[in-house]
């Protein structure tokens, strides 16, 4: 797809004072794809890593590659770098040859210098990019550098000496002569409207040097000292008179996920068809329900951004993971042209997903748009990020599955959800401008709109719906379900969660049915020898484990990111206590990844995945009522910390030969159920939705 | 009004409110933008500085509290021997994804080593626990540590 768009190596490489530099449209969230594009060029081309540079990510210059999501940058924007990089070093080897003679076999690359074999003549790579045709375009079938299995490549993180000593800059830290700090006022809930504001406090506020901007229930307060402005708008809050209508539905959403209230579509070949759905297995030997609730990126930083309108030009600092889409749809909701807004990516924190960054830019813009040449620094505060950021969709996936010959014959499974789609982009009926959330409360609301049915393969919900495992017979059915409390958007590994949690889950219940071992029963089903080869190295791990001790369980779970990606096993040890406490004792995850890039950022990855799957599974949901979300903070929305930490050891199985694909979102889904199976081998408590409180298991307890 | 910090060795005249929590003195006024506000709350530990030693979260108090005191940021601990130790630890072990966590870590680890040179695993997450990553770093923070306590 990028290199489709984006055929010429000079859309990719450059050169610029002595300095080689990578092009891309993928932007570094914590997940390392900096370090990763600089290797992968490094090992095309051997220029010193020290001497790359990435361009800022901006509209206009950047290329652009949609949204930073997916798992999909290595496989990308990775991927056209790779090409990039090897047909530049065609081009530069018979450049050289044409010049200073020899035959292109002779000429070879050390640390970015040419050399001709058996003579002195040498020639710094960089001094010739510049004399290589600007329209050269790239060649996708070349032979990329070969690798020795096994010699995996460790570079070393990019901006990590900065991060420690307090140097790396995020949006939050940037920096403009007279620049205000912004605050936005928020509704009680979603559902709210502003119907007035005293107007003593609004001049008091005024008289202290504060501007007030109000468009409808958009309501903003900026001024030149941060804290001035944080006190300021808790008097102005407190000033406000918000009509709260019904308030927000208390109904059990896990009620309203059924086929009732959904738009239902077959789901074939991990995509969604309007073909007719058969009707239920019946008869099946094992069905169940599994169901997660709403959930939070909860990025640690909450969500800012910084704006400047010129009068004709709008200039954005974000940390949005996609600026092309953004830029679109903020034009849109202004009425500007698309060359009219200018948007920078700066590093947030880790988002893990669409959180507010999108929504703090256009909050930003609509500041700087009332008070011109003025810079504005827009921040959410933890209660904005934690209120309003949009929530990964509470979700059900109902499974069934009928067993012969120790053997599964027949699978059905049913995903329910709200929509996983929420980022703004370009769509029907201005999906951009309807899914920013202060279009929703300016004077002329732009939406929200219901989502549309993501018809994409392995996307959404529907992402791991479809089995790994062969089962003889499938029955897929995708349930989008609407008018939910909460606005909802894509969270890493969407669906994939919910349904790997499911099915593994089912996996390890079916096995212990047919009395096999959960590796074992796994591997009856599977015939990709990348799959064994994974599955074989959790069991070697495994068996060199000690036994299990009283009150402890251990418990494994497999999947391949959207049935093509990473392939992990996941194995966790844990202990489970008399008032149902669970510890994280041990965990062993082996993946495959193909061509390892950043062995280092792979584990990171791997690991980090686990962790967050981890906090998924043991502490976080949102709670609400209809006056609105509890879920305001870290104590009334626990997380993992550092008192539930694992021993945690990774192996990687390198396949040089094999495409390099992404792994931050291969490891979650294995982890949940991995969390739940080994409950379920420590306790016998069978716990099918998310979070495995200390009181949701006491609970089941009581059921069983 | 205005009143004195004793800010990484140096004396800063500062003329904030004196209700202004330390943190926003640092990164509005001081420019010291080390220093991370998480959430505010004293929830996340991302704004930890240390006060005569001591990890203090500085997105609550208020700064007048401080005066008197020797305060340490992010960018004044590498002037110390634990803390260039910790730091080029984190880089050893790449205990970062985000880093937004980053600064608050390293200051409790300076603090934990300076005051106790091979915490033991109990020790090391009751000085960690109040400090969050959402990115997953954790086993590499705990790692950094183990290398910068020489253990």
């Amino acid at each position: 797809m990028s290199l489709q768009a984006y055929p010429r190596i000079s859309d990719w490489i450059t050169v610029d004072d002595g300095r080689l530099i990578i092009h891309t449209g993928k932007v570094d969230i914590g997940q390392r794809i900096s370090t990763a594009l600089a290797q992968i060029v490094h090992e095309e081309l051997t220029v010193p890593i020290e001497r790359i540079d990435i361009a800022p990510v901006r509209t206009g210059h950047a290329p652009d590659e949609g949204i930073t999501s997916g798992s999909n940058s290595v496989e990308q924007s990775g991927h056209a770098l790779r090409c990039a990089a090897r047909s530049l070093r065609t081009c530069l080897i018979h450049l050289a040859a044409a010049r200073m003679g020899g035959s292109v076999d002779d000429w070879h690359l050390i640390d970015g210098v040419l050399h001709l074999t058996g003579t002195n003549h040498a020639i710094d790579l960089l001094d010739l990019i510049p004399d290589v045709a600007p329209n050269t375009r790239i060649d996708p079938d070349g032979q990329q550098n070969p690798r020795t299995p096994g010699a995996l490549p460790y570079p070393k993180m990019r901006g990590l000496k900065d991060m420690v000593r307090g140097r790396f800059q995020y949006v939050h830290d940037l920096d403009r002569p007279g620049m205000l700090h912004a605050r936005v006022i928020r509704p009680p809930h979603a559902r709210a409207v502003l119907r007035g504001i005293k107007a003593d406090v609004v001049n008091t506020l005024k008289q202290a040097g504060l501007h007030c901007v109000r468009d409808g229930s958009f309501l903003a307060l900026a001024g030149p000292q941060e804290w001035t402005v944080v006190k300021a708008a808790l008097k102005l809050a407190a000033a406000c008179d918000w009509n709260t209508k019904r308030g927000l539905s208390e109904d059990d959403v896990f009620k309203r996920l059924i086929p009732e209230n959904a738009q239902r579509f077959l789901v074939l070949d991990a995509t969604p068809t309007d073909a007719p759905i058969p009707a239920a297995l019946g008869q099946p030997d094992h069905a169940a329900r599994f169901e997660r609730p709403y959930q939070l990126h909860g990025a640690l930083a909450p969500s800012a951004a910084l704006a400047e309108w010129t009068g004709d030009v709008l200039r954005l600092h974000s940390h949005s993971q996609g600026i092309y889409p953004l830029r679109d749809s903020i034009a849109d909701s202004l009425g500007l042209t698309l060359e009219q807004v200018d948007i920078t990516h700066v590093p947030g924190s880790g988002c893990y997903g669409h959180n507010g960054a999108d929504d703090a830019a256009y909050e930003a813009a609509l500041v700087a748009r009332a008070l011109p040449h003025t810079p504005i620094l827009l921040k959410w505060s933890r209660e904005d990020e934690h209120i309003w950021e949009p929530y990964a969709p509470a979700m059900a996936v109902d499974i069934a599955a009928r067993i012969q010959d120790g053997k599964i014959a027949a699978y059905s499974a049913e995903v329910f959800s709200d929509t996983h789609r929420g980022r703004p982009r370009p769509g029907p009926n201005r999906a951009g401008p309807s899914r920013l959330l202060a279009n929703h409360f300016r004077k002329t609301p732009i939406g929200p709109i219901p989502a549309p049915p993501n018809m994409g393969r392995h996307a959404g919900m529907h992402r791991n719906l479809d089995p790994v495992y062969d089962f003889p017979q499938t029955r897929l059915v995708k349930n989008l379900v609407a008018g939910l409390p909460h606005r909802t958007s894509a969270m890493r590994c969407l669906g994939a969660t919910a349904n790997i949690f499911a099915l593994e889950s089912m996996m390890d219940e079916l096995a212990q049915q047919v009395d096999a071992s959960a590796i074992a029963f796994r591997r009856s089903h599977l015939d990709d020898p990348r799959a064994l080869a994974v599955l074989d190295e959790l069991d070697r791990q495994i068996n060199a484990r000690p036994e299990m001790a009283d009150g402890c369980g251990r418990g494994i779970a497999y999947a391949q990111y959207k049935n093509q990606m990473t392939r992990v096993a996941v194995a966790i040890e844990l202990s489970v206590d008399d008032r149902a406490e669970i510890r994280l004792l041990n965990a062993t995850i082996v993946a495959d990844a193909g061509r390892i890039v950043d062995a280092d950022g792979l584990t990171a990855q791997l690991e980090g995945g686990f962790l967050q799957a981890a906090s998924w599974a043991l502490y976080e949901q949102v709670t609400w009522d209809r006056d609105g979300v509890f879920s305001s903070d870290w104590e009334s929305y626990p997380v993992l910390r550092f008192d539930n930490i694992p021993n945690i050891k990774v192996i990687q199985l390198d396949n040089p030969n094999e495409a390099s694909v992404g792994a931050g979102e291969a490891s979650p889904g294995p982890t949940v159920a991995a969390i739940a199976n080994a409950i379920a081998d420590a306790t016998g408590i069978r716990m099918r939705r998310l979070p495995f409180t200390r009181d949701a298991i006491l609970e089941a307890a009581g059921r069983e | 009004m205005s009143l004195t910090l004793h800010i990484n060795g140096e004396k800063h005249r500062v003329t904030s409110d004196p209700d202004t929590p330390l943190i926003y003195v640092l990164r509005d006024e001081l420019k010291l933008k080390g220093t991370k506000l998480g959430c505010g709350l004293e929830q996340c530990g991302a704004c930890a500085v240390l006060v005569d030693g001591q990890v203090v979260l500085s997105c609550v108090s208020a700064v007048d509290s401080f005066e008197g005191k020797e305060i340490t940021t992010i960018e004044g601990i590498g002037d110390t021997e634990i803390g260039r130790r910790v730091q080029d630890a984190f880089v050893d072990m790449s205990a970062a994804q985000c880093g937004y966590c980053t600064a608050g870590l390293v200051v409790a680890a300076t603090a934990l080593l300076s005051s106790d040179p091979l915490p033991d695993q109990d020790s090391v997450t009751t000085a960690l626990t109040p400090h969050l990553c959402r990115c997953g770093s954790h086993p590499r923070v705990l790692r950094a540590i183990k290398q910068a306590s020489g253990g």
